[in-house]
């Protein structure tokens, strides 16, 4: 049996690309209206909770700021993430990935448990186990089921053709200006999570872990 | 892995898709692309919503204290300044194109008409929003007493205002136009709608964000095709900066 099942290592690499655009896109429509709001509606900076800075163009898609081909790659990609995440989810609950792999039990939540595999992460000399250790299932779990999700949710509730399909879910986040800084949090939440796992994969003794999310590796690679 | 290369490769993975996007974007098939994302999410929207459904409408207190003007904030002619100095007591809206029978409105004759009073959510293209009380006809009042014809398949917009030397304009198709709250303002917030909002008329496309609001309307033109028009891709923002001419997201 396979580390990582095909739809997973599917699922991940087109993930990653769509998130890449939908961020670097994003970068740029955040530069169109740089202060983020709560509540319904919000244009005035002194009402802004937070005032964004400008991100430069080398951070940004495209890399100079046009708002309307930002838009196209946003929307675009944001259809490929969307079912894409759809289609993760279906599989991992048929093939038990989540179940068997990301969901917690009540010992993941310790935190001594914590700090032993960033010990160990840290000292370097951590095996391979062949489970997610209680980080990995916390985190994935954050990122699979509540961050992902709710950028399509907030993405969903910005738009004003949306809206009459399914208007509570503007109210339920409390207003679309509220959705937009949902969004940009996330995002950035995100974008932590990924800096904090690309960094982690590349680290020489994770080689064989990114591997194989690309040919599905070996369950047993404690051993090999 | 040494340091430094990692950090170059890092830098590198971070650079490579803005400049693999840059250069995509270029090209043909990424316009196609956008172009049918856009036509799903259309697609979608009015799959999943009924072709009537409506927007939010707020409570009076539920409202922002202003209205941002955004765009054009006046129209810079004298002719316009005159109008609006007495009131555009002479404004005129025609009602015209692939119409069974061309109408020519003054404002008294729009509030003569049905009146439609909604507090609805502006949302910019660019992010924010405000909230306000519009009021006038609907357009599908006026559409029906002009007799839109058969062949018409969008409803054209024409504007006074001037951007970058161009004439606004913008269009939608024929379910946004007999949507019920498609209405032609001349209020904003009970009092005539102030210059910088588009006086004395605008339109509100209330499932669409604010470039297809038309501010100082001119005239309503039932057309077949926008290709021949100005640009030829419907709207002014579309025709300068290549927005989406589907404005639902």
């Amino acid at each position: 049996m396979k580390r990582h099942a095909l739809s997973t290592r599917i699922w991940h690499w087109i993930n990653a690309v769509a998130f890449i655009v939908l961020f670097g896109s994003g970068l740029t429509i955040s530069n169109a209206h740089r202060y983020l709001y709560w509540g319904d509606y919000g244009f005035d900076p002194a009402d802004a909770w937070l005032r964004v800075m400008r991100f430069p163009s080398w951070m940004t898609i495209p890399q100079r700021y046009d708002l309307a081909e930002a838009r196209d790659w946003h929307n675009l990609s944001a259809w490929i993430f969307a079912l894409a995440l759809l289609f993760m989810w279906i599989a991992s609950l048929i093939n038990r990935h989540f179940w068997r792999d990301v969901a917690t039990s009540p010992g993941d939540w310790s935190p001594r448990r914590w700090l032993e595999v960033i010990k160990s992460h840290i000292s370097g000399d951590h095996e391979q186990p062949s489970k997610f250790n209680p980080l990995q299932r916390i985190m994935y779990g954050l990122v699979l089921g509540i961050l992902l999700p709710l950028m399509v949710f907030t993405g969903l509730a910005m738009s004003p053709g949306f809206e009459p399909i399914a208007p509570w879910l503007v109210d339920i986040l409390g207003g679309r200006q509220s959705a937009r800084s949902l969004h940009f949090l996330a995002a950035w939440a995100l974008a932590g999570f990924a800096v904090l796992h690309i960094l982690l994969a590349l680290m020489p003794s994770q080689w064989k872990e990114l591997g194989a999310m690309i040919t599905g590796g070996k369950k047993e690679s404690r051993h090999g | 892995m040494a340091d430094t290369t990692r950090r170059a490769m890092l830098a590198g993975m971070a650079a490579l898709p803005a400049a693999a996007c840059t250069e995509l974007a270029q090209t043909g098939p990424a316009g196609d692309l956008f172009d049918a994302a856009e036509d799903w999410h259309r697609a979608a929207h009015r799959a999943l919503a009924n072709r009537q459904a409506l927007a939010p409408e707020y409570a009076p207190d539920e409202r922002s204290p202003d209205i941002r003007g955004n765009g054009s904030l006046t129209v810079d002619t004298p002719e316009y300044r005159e109008q609006l100095a007495n009131g555009f007591a002479d404004w005129r809206l025609d009602v015209g194109g692939l119409v069974a029978n061309p109408l020519i409105l003054s404002l008294a004759d729009l509030k003569a008409l049905p009146q439609r009073t909604q507090i609805t959510r502006h949302d910019c293209v660019e992010g924010w929003s405000a909230i306000a009380e519009w009021n006038g006809p609907q357009l599908s009042r006026l559409l029906d007493e002009a007799g839109v014809r058969e062949e018409a398949n969008f409803i054209l917009f024409r504007c006074a205002d001037t951007l970058y030397g161009r004439a606004y304009y913008e269009s939608v198709d024929m379910v946004d136009a007999y949507h019920p709250q498609t209405i032609i303002a001349h209020q904003l917030n009970g009092e005539p709608i102030p210059e910088k909002n588009g006086a004395p008329l605008r339109m509100r496309i209330e499932r669409q964000l604010g470039y297809k609001h038309a501010k100082y309307l001119t005239g309503i033109e039932a057309v077949a095709s926008f290709e021949d028009i100005n640009g030829g891709k419907g709207g002014f923002w579309e025709d300068v900066g290549d927005y989406q001419w589907y404005a639902g997201i």
